[in-house]
């Protein structure tokens, strides 16, 4: 099967062709470098099968980032049959610089001239008949979002397929032709693969090449002597990247007819930009955004509504029992529900039903207590507990999308850049920390367009501190049985402060990792910013179905199974062929018990006495999920004692904790551990992709935070409920703690300054 | 008039007569397609000042002011 190779610039419609081509289903976004895997498919339309690859999004074959080396090296090693260089005909200028590097190579190329439709709609001409006559390329005219000209772009790649190609260099009219010319043939004489790419990467002084080709780098050195340009004197890299615009400029802009001829006129984009990066509004805006986002997804009192008008409950309308109230009531109860919370309380009614349904049935054909409790506290009790959530995180995750999507993400780093430099990383590094809001594992592959080894250290490690959508069923439930058992009122504060205290943790290690092991310059911040535009649905839905796909498959496999564990540990004990055991003397118990003087300085070890250990094994198992958190929880529950099961959790930890007898400050210690504490097996695993070996301390580190973190929320809040002598004490040593390492780092480092 | 891109005000426009940066920063800005004769117009900076957005080849660009003082430019009247 012949092998077709998609490469282009960031945003130049590549992943969407590569969806149109072959039905796959790669997610598609608007800012510079989501595609990052290594994406393949086949398209079928042509007399043989071809199997196409989507290379990471690049600007330029030089090693700045890791996708850009990943590119090369394919190109390079892989020799595909023919490379598809797309091209956003929006702007041939910059994209056109990647092609004169592909044509370096020796490889059949052909030119998909993308978004012809907006430059048309812009009134603008580009003319590829004259621009396929320059190159001595294929250009071929295609729009990728409407599917339009790509099967006659396959034809053509087929086509070239089928005779090799010779690399050409576009720097033949510069001055530094020569000098190139001659490194070629030396390299031609050594047979060296590709001898026109490697000549000019040679010559540039490319880092990867020059680490390759030790052996011919005296004779490069001795061609080099005898140059010397008269503007550019020996600065090789200038020189090079000057020929290939000027080529560009000259040859180029014949082929572009623009009807409105001042290139800085206003477009709709510029006009939305201008609100949302203004130099006052542009932060509170994203602040008022983020807000949004969470109050559409978590709200169970949407808009202040219901408390703003006194808006009477169900009880006092009257309205009577049946299927009728109990819809209505996912969607209004006193209060107007957020729509993330009405999806959550829908799917919550159908599971709730489907689990009584199924357990009625296994209790009509006479199973026995153990079976029955093995079905409806095992089983039915975990993965209910976690499906309901599944709508409400992809409501959360499409949110997440549109704003990546639209191209607002690119903004968001531009208008942060400014704060977090401050903290150590580039704005660029804020946008994976904020899709670690809807889910660690995207947000941790993200990092890989970030060009720093250390920034992208640091973004792994402090993007499970934002909050994803598998923790809050863990936030909601535990904040919810807060509320509900201490009469604390609004649980959304709660859960919102946590959201804070998150970020808090994050900023603060960062701080603390660059100050310390992560130790250098901060990144450099350069740039592109593409246009905005309206997401498309289509794209949105594939991504959003991927999704769900995925929440659905952990459910039935790693969640069902480690519920069922957890209900055959509680329920046995360490002599299993005595049958069914009391909790307490339960195996489960017994591992609790001897972790459990662990957790007594984060509230909810030893001092809780009995019981304790639920809250341990409970934070074991979201080792493995967070969502198995609130599954443990309730299976526990199941076992202390019957209760009304409940949407979110919430009245079976309210009746843990009345068992256990913990405080408000243990359990908001123990939310904190679980927000900062070790990720999911996924996130770990995909993590050890990222890191490496480098994971072991990582996850060291996510240990330590979260038992700090835990300690100090555990004795500060103490402070405030009790007001005894420990815990200002604790509290006070703290705070010399924190201050004493600030200012040892401070002067280690002053003392010992950062090599460059 | 010769000065640096970070010097520049919001709205001015000039043509890069050199370039001071070095190793990565240098690769990146050329790759952006930032060469000596380069068109560059200050489009706006940041809510807080830093980094600034520029209109160069017919794209936007971001880069920090600390970038754009490696860019020296002639002001175009």
């Amino acid at each position: 099967m012949k092998n077709f190779a998609l490469a282009g610039n960031p945003n130049c419609g590549k992943t969407t062709l590569f969806n149109a081509l072959t039905g796959s289903t790669a997610h598609v976004g608007n800012w510079p470098g989501v595609t990052v895997d290594k994406k393949e498919g086949v398209y079928k339309k042509l007399e043989e099968n071809v199997n196409v690859v989507d290379l990471p999004g690049i600007y330029s074959l030089s090693p700045y980032t890791p996708e850009e080396v990943v590119a090369r090296n394919y190109i390079l090693d892989e020799k595909p049959d023919c490379v598809i260089n797309i091209i956003d005909a929006t702007n041939l200028e910059r994209n056109l610089y990647l092609t004169t590097q592909i044509m370096e190579i020796d490889v059949p190329m052909v030119i998909a001239l993308n978004m012809m439709d907006a430059v048309e709609k812009a009134g603008d001409k580009i003319d590829a008949k004259d621009l396929e006559a320059r190159l001595g390329l294929p250009v071929i005219p295609i729009s990728a979002l409407r599917s339009e000209g790509i099967h006659e772009l396959m034809e053509r790649a087929y086509e070239s397929a089928k005779t090799p190609r010779a690399g050409v260099t576009v720097l033949e009219e510069s001055a530094i032709k020569h000098l190139v010319w001659d490194v070629k043939i030396a390299l031609s004489a050594q047979k060296v693969e590709n001898p026109v790419f490697h000549a000019v990467k040679l010559v540039e002084e490319d880092e990867l090449e020059v680490e390759a080709h030790k052996d011919i780098l005296h004779m490069v050195d001795e061609f080099k002597s005898t140059f010397d340009d008269e503007i550019f004197g020996t600065d090789f890299e200038s020189l090079i990247a000057d020929g290939r615009y000027k080529y560009i400029t000259k040859n180029f802009s014949p082929a572009l007819k623009r009807k409105n001829k001042n290139p800085l006129r206003m477009t709709t984009s510029d006009k939305v930009d201008r609100v949302l990066t203004h130099k006052i509004w542009g932060i509170p805006i994203f602040l008022a955004i983020l807000f949004a986002m969470f109050h559409l997804t978590f709200s169970e009192n949407f808009l202040g509504i219901g408390t703003l008008f006194s808006l009477p409950t169900l009880d006092e309308i009257g309205v009577g029992e049946g299927i009728g109230r109990d819809l209505l009531a996912c969607v209004y109860d006193g209060v107007i529900y957020s729509p993330g919370v009405i999806l959550f309380n829908l799917m919550d009614l159908l599971t709730a039903t489907l689990s009584g349904w199924i357990s009625g049935g296994v209790m009509s054909l006479g199973a026995s207590d153990w079976v029955m409790g093995f079905v409806s506290d095992g089983v039915l009790a975990g993965i209910s507990g976690v499906l309901s959530f599944v709508p409400q995180i992809v409501f959360l995750l499409l949110l997440l999308s549109i704003l990546e999507d639209t191209g607002y993400m690119a903004r968001v780093a531009f208008i942060l850049d400014r704060i977090c430099r401050k903290f150590g990383v580039s704005g660029r590094a804020f946008i994976p920390m904020i899709m670690g809001f809807g889910c660690s594992v995207p947000a941790m592959i993200n990092t890989r367009t970030l060009a720093d080894e250390k920034e992208k250290v640091m973004t792994i490690r402090a993007i499970p501190f934002f909050t994803c959508g598998a923790k809050v069923p863990v936030l909601t439930g535990v904040a919810g049985a807060i509320a509900m058992f201490f009469n604390t009122g609004n649980a959304d504060i709660i859960t919102y402060s946590m959201y804070v205290l998150g970020l808090v943790v994050a900023v603060v290690t960062i701080i603390a990792m660059h100050s310390t092991t992560q130790r250098g310059e901060i990144t450099p911040f350069i740039m592109e910013l593409p246009a905005y535009h309206l997401p498309s649905g289509r794209a949105l839905m594939i991504h959003l179905w991927d999704k769900v796909k995925h929440y659905v498959k952990k459910v039935f496999t790693i969640i069902l199974a480690s519920t069922i564990v957890i209900w055959f540990l509680s329920n046995f004990s360490w002599a299993f062929w005595n049958g069914l055991v009391a909790i307490e003397d339960s195996i489960l118990a017994s591992l609790g018990k001897l972790l459990q003087p662990i957790f007594t300085p984060l509230g909810f070890g030893s001092q809780l006495g009995g019981l304790g250990w639920m809250f341990v094994v409970a934070a074991i198992t979201g080792l493995i999920a967070k969502e198995n958190v609130i599954a443990t929880f309730a299976a526990l529950s199941a076992v202390l004692g019957s209760v009304v099961a409940s949407e979110s959790g919430v009245t079976e930890i309210a009746l843990i904790i009345a068992k256990t007898g913990i405080t408000i400050p243990g359990l908001l210690a123990f939310i904190v551990f679980n927000m900062t504490t070790i990720p999911c097996f996924a996130s770990v695993a995909t993590a050890k992709g990222e890191l490496g070996r480098r994971v072991w301390w990582t996850i060291l580190f996510w240990m330590v935070t979260s038992m700090c973190s835990g300690a100090v929320v555990y004795a500060f809040a103490t402070m405030f409920t009790e007001w005894s002598t420990w815990s200002i004490l604790v509290s006070v040593l703290f705070v010399i703690v924190a201050v004493l390492s600030v200012v040892l780092v401070r002067r280690y480092n002053k003392l010992h300054p950062k090599k460059r | 008039m010769i000065k640096t891109l970070d010097q520049f005000t919001i709205g001015e426009s000039g043509v890069v007569k050199s370039m001071t940066a070095e190793g990565k920063i240098k690769r990146r800005l050329l790759d952006m397609g930032i060469t000596n004769g380069t068109k560059i117009y200050l489009r706006k900076k940041a809510p807080l000042g830093d980094p600034l957005e520029v209109t160069v080849r017919g794209y936007e660009l971001t880069l920090r002011k600390a970038e754009g003082a490696c860019i020296v430019m002639e002001v175009e009247k």
